[in-house]
């Protein structure tokens, strides 16, 4: 064990020192003399937040696979140590060797939601690294950006030296191949930036012009150079069941946020909804083999000594081998003490009664993703859950003992009226009648709770509303009222309860999602006025970045509320993610007429996610 | 029903570099997965949510090592020391190491409730860079020499003059440092940190607790005049 990056007195004046100090079971150690490529991969939040991602595990895993590569992790130092480590000028480190972030070749940063882009500043000052991609010569870490907010870039394009565009399983072994090409000969960096624009799924935006109508909407994307591709492609694994999955992921010390082991059953999304960005952008669905996903289960449990696993994915209802792979893990919970936490699955009754197998009844509760609150914008966003279903799911889970629901909304969805609102206060209500109808008197247990939820609805990039205004934040404020005066009229208002999310943070990230290369020097000022962990409503200050926003000259309406031509030439059209526009288009259409589409089981859309030539788009043919 | 026996188990290790910086709650979390990962046959409490049930002796404080550690199991069915010790080493980090496995008579008192005493090392640290350990080994003969060694003492609620010489059973040099015994346990309890600061209170240095590295040597049960070692509670096997 070598030396902390950190003295003893910092470290015993800070909170959780356990977050810095490395050493967690499951770590990769390499003789970094035998190494050609030190790579440190970065969650740009929290060590806690950092590692309950799977995607990290997954890379870390991946890299270390390689003989030539040592990779190694670095998360955003928490506000205490980030005042100290810049007060005393010390650099930011990786946790396995404790190493200055800036003696690596590479720093990859995973990009999850866009209020961590500070805190990606951040990360890059602490590390001594040139915040400006510019700025950067070769010899400088080269600074990699990966995640689901890459399908739109734009924002942070002038903080990265590239974008990996897609799932990482597929092209980095190409581009550290030809990186270690480029480390040891003359090749200069631009050179190796071209070449590396070659690689499937790299992004290298200094090699692309913007260039911007008298509107202010985008002109053109345009390669500078004929030898770099117009058009990126998104990345995804096809042969789902050979790609390497960690069987020793690293167990923290202290308690992350999902602290367990995570089992990947599924990748992609049948249903198709409209407001969803995963569910277009990781098209086509794949399944995971559910003989394999019971050794993985095992040999992980072994391997971590966790006491709890859980199921990842998209919609965990629509993975086939669901009941044999709940059944495998029922078993290890009789006979080895196995916690098994379930996603929200379906509520019917085999998800039920897996459930009250696995879960304590009278703690746990029911979830609903009903979105909306009446049919017809359930339709319009095509969300393929009824009315019907909730209550009688309700009704088959009262019977079975639960009394408590949770339901999620979002306000501000397009087309959105006001009874559409009140149809949340009335749908929660009918769910109480419910519980009243199905569970007599003398059976009845304390009260029983609908706990309703509401966020501020985001147009997302590659989504069908990527064309949708978002509602100005004052709008939002005036429904969410207007949703919690409905519910204080209902009848059984003492079982109901209606929250909402914070409309600031959420104004921001509308902006940021569908935002354009000219937001980055706001990101920028943002930062240099003091802005980290955005994310953290304790950190979190409108004011600075209503300043930077007026400083640089930005109309906050022109990237939240226009609603954009049918033909508008977004600052994103350049990634190619599968989903063609077209189709986004057509299902634009079709939401605003109320038209559903089936999912992709049911009947094939042509949504263009069959040019992958697998997943699901293949599954009849097989 | 049929009567299950369990087998009590106590477990001493160690804990040392880094692993200072790791808490009490987070060295149980630790040490149930590697019982775990080490497939040793813990008993399990029964229910929903169901636990490993393990106890541990003496929470210590975060920056201070050790190598008088303890805790208690219960376990449904054991192999040999060695081989539990060995399981266990194999699978946990860098800085935790097993020392003893010892199986408790049936009625033995859980560990936490028959701690009397540890002792402990004071060593400086190396990012110290002045002589403050040297000067209160120079004075600790006149402070025991005292009728008494009065700091205020803080609890939750209040601060109050409490005087500890009572408490202190042993205290000299040692190598380049200090060599302290002290009350410990649910009865009566001195904190290394405070005997220091105490020491720094007669010899008017400012205290300073990062100055100190603090290592817990044993942890004890039994009477003063008869002090042994958690472990001696009993046998291997």
């Amino acid at each position: 064990m070598g030396k902390l990056a950190l003295k003893e007195r910092i470290l015993m004046n800070i909170e959780k020192p356990a977050r810095y100090i490395g050493n967690e079971v499951n770590i990769v150690k390499k003789d970094t003399d035998d190494i050609d490529i030190r790579f440190a991969i970065c969650f740009p939040d929290v060590y806690e937040i950092g590692m309950s991602y799977l995607g990290i595990q997954i890379l870390y895993d991946f890299f270390n696979r390689r003989d030539d590569t040592y990779c190694e992790r670095v998360y955003s130092p928490w506000p205490d140590l980030d005042a100290i480590m810049r007060k005393e000028d010390i650099p930011l480190f990786s946790l396995e060797t404790q190493t200055p972030i800036s003696d690596f070749d590479w720093l990859g940063i995973t990009i999850q939601y866009e209020m961590c882009y500070t805190n990606i500043l951040q990360v890059l000052e602490l590390s001594r690294i040139p915040i400006w991609a510019k700025d950067r010569k070769k010899g400088d870490t080269l600074v990699i950006g990966g995640g689901p907010c890459t399908v739109n870039p734009e924002p942070l394009a002038d903080f990265f030296d590239m974008f990996y565009i897609g799932e990482g399983e597929t092209s980095y072994n190409e581009l550290l191949d030809l990186y270690k090409v480029y480390k040891i000969s003359d090749m200069t960096k631009e050179e190796f930036l071209r070449k590396a624009a070659n690689i499937p799924g790299i992004y290298v935006p200094s090699l692309y012009d913007t260039a911007y109508k008298e509107d202010g909407t985008v002109l053109s994307v345009t390669p500078i150079y004929n030898d770099v591709p117009k058009v990126i492609k998104w990345q995804a694994v096809m042969d789902f069941d050979n790609v390497p999955y960690p069987m020793k992921p690293v167990v923290p010390y202290i308690r992350a946020t999902q602290d367990r082991v995570t089992l990947e059953i599924m990748r992609g999304c049948i249903r198709g909804c409209r407001f969803c960005q995963a569910g277009m952008i990781y098209r086509p669905t794949r399944q995971k083999n559910v003989e394999m996903l019971k050794k993985y289960a095992r040999t992980m449990l072994d391997n971590t000594g966790y006491e709890e696993i859980s199921l990842s994915s998209l919609s965990s209802s629509d993975y086939e081998k669901l009941d044999e792979l709940l059944n495998y893990l029922i078993e290890l919970r009789d006979n080895d003490h196995v916690n098994v936490s379930l996603p929200s699955l379906r509520i019917d009754a085999f998800s039920l009664d897996v459930m009250s197998k696995v879960q304590d009844i009278k703690k746990s509760s029911l979830t609903f993703a009903a979105e909306a609150g009446t049919q017809r914008l359930r339709d319009v966003i095509n969300k393929g859950i009824t009315e019907e279903n909730i209550l009688q799911g309700s009704h088959d889970a009262f019977i079975g003992g639960w009394d408590k629901v949770k339901l999620y909304f979002m306000m501000g969805l397009p087309t959105e009226t006001d009874e559409d609102l009140l149809g949340i206060a009335e749908l929660a209500e009918k769910i109480s009648e419910v519980y009243f109808d199905a569970v007599p008197k003398e059976k009845r247990n304390g009260r029983v709770m609908i706990n309703a939820s509401s966020s501020y609805f985001v147009p997302k990039p590659f989504t069908p509303f990527q064309w949708a205004p978002m509602i100005k934040p004052e709008e939002y404020t005036r429904r969410a009222y207007f949703v919690k005066d409905a519910f204080a009229r209902q009848r059984n208002k003492k079982s109901l309860k209606f929250q909402y999310h914070d409309a600031e943070i959420t104004v921001l990230e509308g902006i940021l999602a569908r935002g354009d290369r000219r937001l980055g020097k706001v990101i920028y000022d943002v930062y240099k006025k003091g802005a980290i962990f955005d994310a953290w409503t304790e950190f979190f200050d409108m004011e600075r970045y209503n300043e930077a926003f007026a400083d640089n000259g930005i109309d906050i309406d022109f990237y939240l509320t226009r609603q954009r031509e049918d033909d508008e030439i977004f600052p994103w059209d350049h990634i190619d993610v599968g989903v063609s526009k077209r189709f986004l288009l057509a299902e634009w259409k079709n939401a605003r007429e109320g038209k559903v589409t089936p999912n992709c089981r049911m009947k094939c859309s042509g949504c263009g996610a069959a040019v992958y030539g697998g997943g699901v788009c293949f599954e009849a043919k097989n | 029903m049929e009567e299950v026996s369990v087998l009590k188990l106590r477990i001493k290790y160690e804990k040392t570099g880094v692993l200072r910086f790791i808490g009490h709650l987070d060295i149980m979390r630790l040490f149930q997965k590697a019982i775990r990962r080490a497939k040793l046959d813990v008993s399990y409490t029964k229910g929903f949510s169901p636990h490993q049930i393990i106890s541990f002796a003496a929470p210590m404080p975060l920056g201070m090592t050790s190598e008088g550690e303890y805790f208690d199991g219960e376990f449904n069915s054991v192999t040999s020391s060695e081989d539990m010790m060995k399981r266990l080493s194999d699978t946990l980090p860098e800085g935790i190491k097993v020392h003893d496995i010892v199986m408790l008579d049936e009625k033995a008192k859980p560990s936490m409730a028959v701690v009397t005493a540890s002792d402990y090392y004071i060593y400086k640290n190396e990012e110290c860079e002045n002589d403050n350990l040297e000067l209160l080994s120079g004075i600790i003969d006149e402070v025991l020499n005292k009728p008494a060694l009065e700091i205020v003492k803080k609890t939750k609620t209040k601060e109050e003059m409490s005087d500890i010489k009572p408490l202190i059973y042993e205290l000299k040099p040692f190598k380049d440092g200090i060599y302290m015994l002290l009350a410990s346990g649910s009865k009566d309890n001195l904190k290394p940190e405070l005997v220091i600061e105490a020491l720094c209170n007669e010899a008017k240095l400012p205290y300073n607790r990062y100055d100190y590295m603090i290592h817990r040597i044993e942890t004890y049960m039994g009477e003063r005049d008869s002090l042994k070692p958690l472990s001696c509670d009993g046998e291997r096997f």
